[in-house]
């Protein structure tokens, strides 16, 4: 009888779960249908930041599903064995992720209608045609992934898809950089650095989107994490989070070396605003120090404290995102370097943004995709991680 | 063996048949196209801006731009501008300059390298154009444009000219008024109405006919290309800057 209520209860959460994802599913959906009616001048972008707070809430989610394999591939492709049982785990998020992050993408075109285009007519030279085969390579792979870990027969073949798809992950993140590393006349981008740092991203982010969603699971069905296992993860998690430090560093450092870059680097870290303030006090503060202080301090790393540290590292990157995204864009582009510039178009403005309601609810409706693809997912099939 | 012969003709008068059937069509086709000639390499389309000659706060080129491509004309920032005035201000000596911003029609144009689609294209004449059924608005194109010259149609659009299709969703900038070009003329809006205004700063032509007044001048004259450092190759040059 016991048992019966419990799954009862358990039955009744999952339901309540799922609807709760699929009303914030519809909110986003609703809000990409107002935006496609009126255009995007509902939204805060204009001509001068033409990607906004859809590009930061996708992007998030594009590194973080390449980032979730870490778990996968250290158990698979490296071969220790608490990451192997949390692997299908690791593949169902990052099915889930990336689904979120592109329906996001998609929504905020200007012709969502026409996306069917993007694969008729496929132009060899765009990253962005790169990325619409590395997206589906993705899908395939991780499907298949899944495959030789879930079905016993093939149990066989997981080392060698594990193999696969950690290439294609850090291939796939090298193609998000390159969005960016490719754009020859912005300040903020056009860098080689992108490609290597979005890799050391999705790292970290990845890793602590699996802390967080491990965690719930576990408090869901009253489990308690091994605490080997647990020192290893939040190890890692504080090792990666210092390593993006390192990065993000290096891609400031050289910039504010280079003369023609100085104003850019016054304007992102000093006197921008909104942008040193989310850089300063949201990604590095909050999203990079507090994290590590929770994690290695004598007396942190408790299951608790690293959650914690977890969810402030998600919450640096929507900062760090945002800081890159827009404000790259909000400092004028160099048109006529030694020219003061004036014009009706903003030449030589800093460009003004605050994203709008639907925007945001765009983004937080791709989130709820992932949120419902992973619950249906735990619930429907085996991916609570077990250890021996 | 007469059957043989029975199908053979069959099968030609079946042929000139169903040519009899296509050719009006094909004509119709053509007509309605305009010029039969596709747009050849042996033509760059391009232009000389002398800023000297152009005259701070005359935005004559910019109305005539509106008017031409039926643009409604906002300076919003959200609205769309295929060609707008820039004010510079050296910094070291504080001479002024005025001039016309616009497309830059690069040889090497970036917009192109990133469109998915292949909907920003450059035309075999040099002009780089969107084609409005294959853009998906993705805004890829604005991200990569050293020059900030394309615009996003934010709102829904109307009365549109017919002979300047525009989208909402859509991402579009100068088009060197193709739709002149086509039908042959050898002026664009911008350039006529600076020349009404007695300006006479734009001149446009053929950069690869050596005899062309636009060839000439920028042999005779110093000129350079906005950015020139990244290599692209604009189809513009501007003199006195």
């Amino acid at each position: 009888m016991d048992a019966l209520q419990k799954a009862r209860r358990e039955t009744r959460g999952f339901y309540l779960l799922t609807m709760l994802g699929a009303l914030i599913v519809a909110m986003g959906l609703a809000s990409a249908h107002y935006m496609e009616e009126h255009g995007h001048i509902v939204t805060g972008m204009n001509n001068q930041i033409v990607w906004g707070m859809p590009h930061v809430f996708a992007i998030f989610m594009i590194v973080s599903a390449s980032g979730v394999l870490n778990v996968a591939s250290i158990g698979s492709v490296f071969g220790q064995k608490p990451y192997k049982a949390r692997a299908p785990l690791s593949g169902l998020l990052s099915i889930a992720l990336l689904a979120g992050g592109l329906t996001v993408l998609m929504l905020d075109l200007g012709r969502p209608d026409r996306v069917i285009v993007a694969a008729t007519h496929y132009n060899p030279t765009s990253v962005f045609a790169w990325n619409v085969l590395l997206y589906s390579g993705l899908f395939a792979f991780v499907g298949i992934y899944l495959w030789t870990l879930m079905e016993k027969r093939m149990n066989a073949w997981s080392k060698p898809a594990g193999l696969v798809v950690f290439v294609w992950r850090i291939i796939l993140t090298t193609g998000t950089g390159m969005i960016f590393a490719f754009l020859v006349a912005r300040q903020a981008y056009g860098t080689a650095i992108l490609p290597p740092l979005f890799i050391v991203m999705s790292f970290a982010w990845g890793l602590a989107v699996f802390y967080i969603v491990q965690a719930a699971l576990y408090g869901w069905n009253g489990l308690e994490l091994d605490a080997a296992i647990l020192k290893r993860m939040k190890n890692l998690l504080g090792l990666f989070v210092a390593s993006v430090i390192y990065l993000v560093a290096a891609y400031h450092l050289t910039n504010l070396y280079f003369a023609k870059q100085a104003e850019f680097e016054k304007f992102i870290l000093l006197e921008g605003g909104i942008y040193p303030l989310l850089f300063w006090g949201g990604y590095f503060f909050l999203g990079s120090l507090v994290p590590l202080f929770l994690v290695y301090f004598p007396g942190m790393g408790a299951s608790r404290h690293v959650l914690f540290a977890s969810l402030l590292v998600v919450a640096g990157s929507f900062c760090l995102l945002y800081v890159f995204i827009i404000g790259g864009q909000a400092f004028p582009l160099s048109i006529f370097p030694g020219y003061e510039v004036m014009s009706t178009f903003g030449d030589g403005q800093i460009a003004n943004y605050t994203p709008s309601l639907p925007e945001i609810l765009l983004g937080i409706g791709g989130l709820g995709v992932a949120f419902l693809i992973t619950t249906v997912g735990v619930r429907a099939l085996n991916f609570l991680p077990k250890d021996e | 063996m007469s059957g043989d012969l029975n199908r053979r003709e069959f099968l030609r008068s079946s042929a000139m048949l169903a040519g009899l059937a296509v050719a009006p069509g094909v004509l119709l086709y053509d007509l309605a196209h305009g010029k039969d000639q596709p747009a050849s390499s042996s033509v760059r389309w391009g232009m000389l801006i002398d800023t000297n000659q152009c005259e701070e706060g005359c935005d004559d080129c910019v109305k005539a731009c509106n008017k031409e491509n039926g643009l409604p004309g906002g300076t919003g920032p959200a609205d769309e501008q295929w060609i707008r005035k820039v004010e510079l201000k050296n910094i070291k000596t504080g001479k002024i300059t005025s001039l016309p911003m616009m497309c830059q029609h690069c040889a090497e144009p970036p917009c192109v390298d990133v469109c998915p689609t292949g909907a920003s294209f450059k035309r075999a004449d040099g002009i780089v154009l969107v084609d409005r059924h294959l853009c998906i608005g993705c805004r890829y194109c604005m991200m990569a444009c050293p020059y900030k010259a394309r615009s996003f149609v934010h709102e829904p659009l109307h009365d549109q000219k017919p002979e300047v299709p525009r989208g909402k969703g859509t991402v579009e900038s100068c088009t060197l008024c193709v739709q002149r070009i086509d039908r042959g003329e050898n002026t664009t809006a911008c350039a006529e109405a600076c020349s009404k205004a007695g300006h006479k700063a734009i001149l446009f032509g053929n950069l690869n006919d050596p005899d062309s007044e636009v060839s000439k001048r920028i042999r005779e004259v110093a000129s350079t290309r906005i950015r020139a450092d990244l290599g692209l190759d604009p189809g513009l040059h501007y003199e006195g800057l």
